[in-house]
């Protein structure tokens, strides 16, 4: 490998880049746009649930729970029916997601001791937001009787503190919308950075057949690897660039906790960002048109990243194969050091495996895309 | 020219035999031999879909041929691309420069990768700079020139580190006539250098500027000559030009004529061959009058490289 000839490729790449500030706006934007996008859109916290009552009890007891109801931040109450005809048109309409019921002899039961019940109808054509719509019911419901016994037992003469009911606590992250944006940003970061990444690089092989400049390049004695590495260092720059704007967003903006060091940070950083402008660039090798081979980058990068990475859906959850097929996903471990980097600040120890695999990665996608490019028109 | 010292003056600096280059069942260059030597200019002619582009994109190493031989200074193509590479200068049919960059960035890239050494590179720069006739005009945006000047700015690419051997591809295609003139002068200074070059080309008034052209039809090496024999000995008779009204009416008869080889439609003229021209010139006159084509003229003329080119094509049919 010459470095003067890899050095007139860079420059050559790069005064490109330059010529076209349109396409490098675009590549320093969209990332800012993407991480506000999706560290806003994806939030596994559910707030303002619209809900529908129906007090058939209508004591004192029953006011008093759906004050409870009314006064949590995850409730919107929308309507107080009157027959279950009424919330059957609400649920199908969409007007609200959960309905509570309160049946009549509610407030007798507590009084008796027998204890309460109270119907919860959800809608649950979204099961994940009526899984939680149905956990914060509980939460809320648990703070109310948690407060009658408290009640009941003070009236008795009893002391305070002695009553914490544990059941309750368990349920406190979900409150905590902090937490879930925390787990969620460093996913969105290696979701924007393959995205970026692929599609810088997808587009420069493809661009010299498109603009019929490469059959002079290949004409040329111009070797595989060093195109590759030529073409590539001016987009790691940018790519830098783009990981930069993104990881300074999710700690000033997200004010996503960091407690890793730094250096950790750039070098995984670097790693992942080089596996997929190799997987872009070995795309544009193959597919010599830039709309096809930006899409296939897209596909090849993107929806591994957010589905088989454990940014959006955990890993030791997935059946056995596709948990075996996570380990072929680069994004899983660029997710799993930036996740140990933020919210852990977990040492250099436990960073090795991952940084490691990273790096066998990238080896191996370096020699891949600078071997598929051939130098002839056959 | 280190590269073409290096080998003896005598050898030549091009050497193809057999070539063979197919695209599935299409045979594009077909059994193809010849030799190009030191300093010489070697012109491909032939109509487009000949195989000319073919021919030179297996000689630069860019595609890989079926079958035959072909070497570039001394080197088999087909062993060592990268080798040939090294010692060649190519210009694409396609101009193949790039548009979003100036004329200078252009060349410390083509300088950049054909390894131009960075003391060097100055001079080569205002070598190639005045050779296109762009001072002045360095850092303009290439997409901006007008057609001769890129043509000039691509040649000046491909010459930037002193190939020996320079293929050029229908380089005057789309470029006004002034702009060819000149074009073609250059490539002389280049032949007188010692350098070999091949060039590819439809137009007929090009090929005379060669020192030996190959005629190229169905990928088939025709005929291989200086553009005197080529127009002399091809041409089994001699040419008379005939000029009038309704003249393509007249080709019926006249090629039932005695001692008529042949007679074709050549613009708004009838070119005929005839085995001699003082003889029959007085009978076909006669003949025409007779069949009330009193107003048409004949004269003998010198054959151009088209009439031999069309003799040549009808005859290999």
């Amino acid at each position: 490998m010459k470095w003067r000839r890899v050095r007139a490729i860079t420059v050559k790449e790069a005064l490109q880049i330059v010529r076209d500030p349109r396409s490098l706006m675009i590549a320093l934007l969209i990332p800012v746009l993407q991480m506000f996008l999706l560290g806003y859109g994806i939030s596994l916290d559910v707030k303002h649930l619209p809900l529908c009552i129906y007090d058939r009890d209508n004591t004192t007891q029953s006011h008093d729970l759906l004050h409870h109801f009314s006064a949590s931040p995850y409730f919107d109450v929308q309507a107080e029916l009157h027959n279950y005809a009424d919330i059957g048109r609400n649920l199908d309409a969409g007007a609200c997601r959960l309905a509570i019921v309160i049946p009549t002899g509610f407030s007798k039961g507590l009084a008796d001791n027998a204890g309460g019940t109270v119907q919860a109808l959800v809608d649950a054509t979204d099961t994940n937001t009526a899984s939680l719509a149905a956990n914060y019911a509980r939460v809320v419901i648990a703070g109310y009787s948690a407060q009658v016994q408290l009640d009941a037992i003070q009236s008795r003469g009893g002391q305070m503190q002695t009553v914490t009911p544990v059941d309750v606590r368990a349920r406190v992250w979900f409150n905590e919308d902090l937490i879930s944006r925390n787990f969620i940003i460093p996913g969105v970061v290696a979701m924007v950075m393959a995205i970026v990444g692929s599609q810088l690089s997808s587009l420069t092989i493809a661009r010299e057949w498109e603009r019929g400049t490469m059959e002079l390049l290949i004409s040329t004695p111009v070797q595989p690897m060093e195109l590759m590495v030529g073409k590539l260092l001016p987009y790691f720059v940018v790519g830098m660039l783009d990981a930069c704007i993104c990881l300074a967003l999710a700690v000033f903006w997200f004010e996503v906790p960091f407690r890793g060091t730094l250096i950790a940070l750039f070098v995984t950083t670097g790693l992942f960002l080089l596996v997929v402008l190799c997987i872009g660039y070995y795309v544009s090798v193959a597919i010599r048109s830039q709309v096809g081979a930006s899409q296939v980058a897209l596909l090849l990068t993107m929806l591994p990243t957010t589905l088989l990475s454990g940014f959006s859906f955990p890993i030791d959850q997935m059946p056995p194969l596709v948990q075996g097929v996570t380990y072929l996903v680069s994004g899983r471990y660029y997710v799993t050091l930036l996740k140990a980097l933020f919210l852990k600040g977990a040492p250099w120890s436990e960073l090795a495996v991952p940084i490691l695999c990273l790096s066998v990665y990238a080896a191996v996608m370096v020699v891949l895309a600078a071997r598929a490019f051939r130098k002839t028109l056959d | 020219m280190s590269e073409a010292t290096a080998n003896s003056i005598q050898a030549p600096q091009i050497m193809v035999e057999d070539l063979v280059k197919r695209f599935g069942d299409f045979i594009a260059v077909n059994r193809v031999s010849f030799s190009v030597h030191r300093g010489e200019i070697m012109g491909f002619l032939g109509p487009n879909g000949a195989g000319k582009s073919t021919l030179l994109r297996v000689l630069c190493g860019l595609l890989h041929p079926n079958a035959g031989r072909a070497m570039v200074a001394g080197i088999d193509v087909a062993q060592d691309p990268e080798a040939v590479r090294r010692r060649i200068g190519y210009m694409s049919q396609k101009f193949s420069l790039y548009n979003d960059m100036s004329v200078v960035e252009n060349l410390r890239f083509f300088g950049g990768v054909y390894g131009v050494s960075r003391r060097d590179m100055q001079d080569r720069l205002r070598f190639a700079v005045d050779m296109a006739g762009l001072s002045g005009r360095e850092d303009s945006l290439v997409g901006t020139l007008a057609g001769g000047w890129k043509q000039r700015l691509a040649l000046g690419a491909a010459i930037l580190h002193k190939p020996a051997i320079l293929f050029l591809d229908e380089p005057t295609s789309g470029v006004d006539p002034s702009s060819r003139r000149r074009f073609w002068e250059l490539i002389h200074s280049l032949g007188e250098e010692g350098v070999s070059v091949l060039v590819s080309t439809h137009y007929m008034d090009e090929a005379e500027y060669c020192n030996r052209i190959a005629l190229i039809n169905h990928g088939k090496l025709i005929a291989l000559g200086t553009p005197q024999e080529l127009k002399q000995h091809t041409l089994d008779g001699q040419l008379l030009e005939l000029s009038g009204a309704r003249i393509s009416d007249a080709l019926a008869t006249l090629s039932r004529s005695t001692g008529m080889h042949n007679v074709a439609m050549f613009g708004s003229t009838l070119h005929a061959l005839v085995d001699d021209a003082a003889l029959r010139i007085p009978g076909l006159q006669a003949q025409l009058c007779a069949e009330g084509y009193a107003e048409i003229t004949i004269r003998r003329i010198e054959p151009s490289l088209e009439d031999s080119f069309v003799q040549w094509v009808g005859g290999n049919k």
